[in-house]
């Protein structure tokens, strides 16, 4: 058994909020530039260079790379063989709290949600999510969220015999409803199948899977790669404006559903597709 | 590309056409959803407003707070449609400009041709790049709400595209249909 103080979460939290607002993911950062040098619209070709800018400006000056620095998801991996000395959950949240404060970061988070709407003024709580594993590691991935893109996602619950078509076409449809709202170019994740409830989880962590990387069915795999092409036929292009690059990357997540069911869930994230984890 | 300054006239915004890039000097105002409700409670009570909205422009964002010696944080825009159920009425006090991102509605377009008002957009998710355009900033009401607060900004060559011009013309379709129209901006 692997014991973990409360104290070195609350540090390792705090340190990813930083990070993750400061700096694009490698690959992030890769499928921008070469959007860059694949675009065909002028206009498309100057907001992406702006937005390449605006990457590096944030990460040389440790400054936000958007404003909206998000809602604080945790996605935590726990070890069945890990104790944690206090609280994990306060610790996550407190370790919210330190990051967002100590850099400088937007806190974004209200507490009652419909009648108050009063900023509880330090970014928590946190939305953490739990998996439990074999082993005797802590995994905690931290992956703020903003809202202009997070407010475009969509589930829906499809019959069966609504079939592949039936996906295709409300991901377009979700698209198309986004376009410029969501900060294009996009960060897209798909999750097919589970439950009303799992689905929308599998689509985010879709959307936090690595760009390039593929489902391993090669049937989700073709998939994967005819979407993204007809997104990028769409014209919505950077910030709208018309043009090729609408999205970066679509990935799909699925899981065994009910015989009568098939839901699919859409996330869409903007470029900032921000996201830092350790493993203790 | 054109240079355009506040106080931003009528006869400014009636020279400006969807697709126009367009750099900004001069103040403007920042304000999102719960400014926009306090607002347009006060002009519904009949009661002044923190500064006069004629001619002005107003900036979606709700910013990140400034370093220590920094006078700005990051700060782009936000989704502009939030904020369509109170824009009619803003710019029916004269309000002459939107900074944001996104759609906007029918109800939106109608007053913007109504009262000459211009939308433009920030490139959303460019923050830290855009937040070096701004060289002062200064809080001027409803302070409890932190981001959401209204502030006075001196901008100095923001990078800005119309979107939507005063004859309601939008960029967001004329661009999507010349691009799948094969139309290259070249």
């Amino acid at each position: 058994m692997k014991i973990i103080k409360n104290e070195t979460i609350i540090q390792e939290v705090k340190r990813l909020c930083q990070e993750a607002n400061y700096a694009l993911p490698q690959d992030v950062y890769q499928a921008l530039r070469h959007a860059y040098e694949t675009e065909d619209s002028k206009l498309s070709k100057q907001t992406l260079e702006v937005l390449n800018q605006n990457a590096q400006i944030a990460q040389e000056t440790c400054s936000p790379i958007c404003q909206d620095t998000g809602m604080a998801c945790v996605f935590v991996e726990i070890g069945q063989d890990v104790y944690v000395d206090g609280s994990l959950s306060e610790a996550i949240h407190e370790g919210v709290r330190q990051g967002y404060e100590a850099g400088y970061l937007r806190k974004s988070v209200v507490d009652d949600p419909m009648f108050d709407r009063v900023n509880t003024q330090d970014n928590t709580p946190a939305i953490i999510n739990y998996d439990i594993v074999e082993g005797d590691q802590l995994k905690i991935i931290v992956a703020p969220k903003g809202f202009g893109s997070e407010n475009m996602s969509q589930v829906k619950m499809l019959k069966p015999s609504d079939g592949v078509e039936g996906v295709k076409d409300f991901v377009l449809k979700v698209i198309n409803d986004a376009g410029p709202n969501a900060c294009p170019p996009m960060v897209v994740g798909v999750g097919i199948g589970g439950s009303f409830d799992r689905v929308t989880l599998l689509a985010k962590k879709a959307m936090l899977r690595e760009i390039g990387s593929h489902h391993p069915d090669p049937r989700y795999c073709d998939l994967e790669n005819e979407l993204l092409e007809k997104i990028n036929q769409t014209g919505i292009g950077p910030a709208g404006y018309g043009g090729k690059t609408t999205a970066l990357s679509l990935n799909i997540e699925t899981y065994p559903t009910h015989i009568a069911g098939m839901p699919v869930a859409v996330s869409i994230c903007c470029h900032v597709a921000r996201h830092k984890e350790v493993i203790l | 590309m054109k240079t355009i300054t506040t106080p931003f006239t009528k006869e400014d915004a009636l020279s400006l056409k969807a697709g126009d890039q367009v750099l900004l000097t001069g103040t403007i105002y920042t304000g999102r959803d719960a400014a926009h409700k306090r607002l347009v409670a006060l002009i519904q009570e009949n009661k002044p407003l923190p500064f006069d909205v004629k001619d002005q422009i107003i900036y979606y964002v709700g910013p990140t707070p400034a370093k220590p010696g920094h006078v700005f944080g990051s700060g782009g825009p936000t989704t502009s449609g939030r904020m369509d159920a109170y824009a009619p009425t803003m710019l029916s006090l004269g309000l002459r400009g939107m900074i944001g991102k996104g759609y906007r509605n029918q109800d939106v377009k109608d007053a913007m041709i109504q009262y000459s008002g211009v939308y433009f957009g920030a490139i959303g998710g460019a923050g830290a790049y855009i937040g070096k355009c701004v060289e002062s900033c200064e809080m001027i009401a409803f302070e409890d709400l932190g981001p959401e607060a209204i502030r006075r900004l001196v901008v100095k060559d923001f990078p800005l595209t119309v979107i939507i011009d005063a004859q309601g013309h939008d960029l967001y379709d004329i661009g999507r249909k010349q691009y799948l129209g094969g139309k290259k901006d070249e």
